[in-house]
């Protein structure tokens, strides 16, 4: 471990995926002295807490597209950090439980296949020739994208942060950020339990924590924690690759590459928070909506469970890049649970856009905090 | 030998994987391990290797762990079948008909 820096280049508060995946991406830009400050460990927040999925199956076009380019991202990317990632394309099927949601995904389709996503609506038919084992009594359809998948979050995040740390990234965990200084609209230093740093630039890439950050820095950001919670059970035969998801039921499962089934859910009443608790509502809740989409889960045992933060946002869209008012100032905030599977994409924006001031994009400047400015935009619809 | 070791038996995780884990990752924590190697999240949740990688991780760094980074244990304690939870919540609409709880619609 080197010794603490007293200044630096831009530091990076966060080393989850957004926040390590921001740092490679600069670091193979050319960019020196960044160091990135974790409060706890690598991947002991949201990363290591969620499901795994990565979908483009999105109601807004900007997530859809940060989406698919995020996919492309991932299929290098095994290569390019040198680490196997059980990155799989399995596909992602979504359930419709009546003809008014049906009429929604319709809509989805549409739009997505206007940006060249191959997806499709089937009858529940045809959900069931892709998941023999599905209960199809209450779906009335589905869509399904076979280049939708899933990847190891763990190896993700830690590959990242490797890589990160060869490019000259330093790296220090069990670091906690304690104060935000600014001066004259500018960002001076990051007062950390371990010492200052003065730095003229940052990202706020801290998940769950992210409005605590913003806070520091005298920003009321719109975004607010909320626990969610997921449960594991004992490896079964692998009998399905894809992801299985229902908004109108509330819930998201897999079967991971050992053959555990993976799956989580919203709290009904969930009030925000940073609560990570673990509650046996949850537990019989998820075990009824399992055992009743794949009734041979039955006798399948759980073995584990535990719940992590959604960072979520107004529209449940993230909130990328600089803000008015604050030079110095980044943010790759309020994913609302989907940080993972666009953290490939979102860190090659950020990072064009910290290095390049001339750097244009139209999703990065559609998901900037100014869209909040005007009143209410039209939120991202398909979300547990 | 190490690769002959198996240290999670869950998991099938061997000594050396463990070790190459460390220092292709700069692990410092037990919990690191877990994420990297798996070990510790298969069927007895770590109860048996625990301690183990305690022990390594503790040798390959050349420093006790520290207690409190302690590898956390999550519930339950002890494997539970899905449908004797799910008998103990009734029925399915019931479940459904709480809402979908989403704070974005």
């Amino acid at each position: 471990m080197s010794k603490f820096p007293k200044t630096a280049d831009l530091v990076i508060i966060g080393g989850g995926v957004i926040g390590t995946s921001i740092a490679y991406e600069l670091a193979k830009r050319g960019m020196k002295n960044i160091v990135l400050v974790e409060a706890d460990t690598i991947s002991s927040g949201s990363t290591g807490r969620c499901g795994g999925g990565i979908r483009a199956q999105w109601s807004t076009p900007e997530n859809v597209r940060l989406a698919m380019a995020s996919v492309e991202r991932f299929k290098s990317l095994e290569s390019e950090l040198e680490t196997d990632l059980e990155f799989e394309q399995g596909g992602y099927l979504i359930l419709a439980h009546s003809n008014q949601e049906l009429k929604q995904f319709e809509n989805n389709v549409k739009m997505q296949r206007s940006l060249n996503l191959d997806v499709e609506l089937i009858d529940s038919q045809q959900a069931k020739e892709i998941v023999p084992s599905l209960n199809i009594e209450k779906i009335t359809g589905a869509t399904w994208c076979s280049s939708d998948g899933s990847i190891n979050p763990f190896l993700l995040n830690f590959a990242y942060a490797q890589a990160a740390r060869q490019k000259g990234v330093k790296i220090f965990q069990q670091t906690r950020v304690i104060g935000i200084e600014h001066k004259s609209n500018k960002i001076t230093g990051i007062l950390t339990d371990k010492g200052k740093i003065s730095t003229n630039q940052m990202v706020n890439a801290a998940g769950g924590y992210a409005g605590f950050i913003g806070e520091m820095a005298g920003l009321e950001l719109p975004v607010v924690p909320h626990r969610h919670e997921i449960l594991a059970t004992e490896q079964i035969n692998r009998f399905f690759k894809n992801m299985i998801m229902s908004f109108e039921y509330n819930l998201y499962f897999r079967q991971v590459v050992d053959g555990g089934i993976v799956g989580g859910q919203t709290n009904p009443g969930e009030l925000p928070g940073t609560d990570l608790k673990s509650g046996l509502t949850f537990l019989k809740e998820m075990s009824v909506k399992l055992t009743h989409f794949i009734p041979k889960l039955r006798g399948v045992k759980v073995i584990r469970q535990w719940a992590g933060l959604y960072c979520t946002s107004p529209d449940a869209q993230p909130i990328l890049g600089k803000i008015d008012n604050l030079a110095g100032y980044y943010q790759a905030i309020g994913f609302s649970g989907h940080g993972l599977m666009l953290a490939p994409r979102t860190a090659v924006l950020m990072a064009n856009c910290i290095t390049d001031p001339d750097f244009q994009d139209e999703d990065l400047s559609r998901l900037n905090l100014n869209r909040f400015k005007h009143g209410v935009i039209s939120g991202e619809r398909s979300v547990v | 030998m190490k690769d002959d070791i198996i240290i999670c038996r869950c998991q099938d995780v061997t000594e050396q994987e463990i070790v190459d884990a460390i220092k292709k990752y700069d692990l410092s924590t037990v919990d690191e391990v877990k994420r990297v190697t798996r070990a510790g999240m298969g069927h007895c949740q770590g109860k048996t290797c625990r301690k183990l990688v305690e022990q390594i991780l503790s040798r390959e760094l050349g420093k006790t762990v520290a207690v409190d980074q302690r590898t956390t244990l999550r519930p339950p304690t002890r494997a539970v079948p899905l449908d004797l939870l799910a008998k103990a919540e009734q029925s399915f609409d019931k479940v459904v008909s709480r809402g979908r709880g989403g704070h974005n619609e």
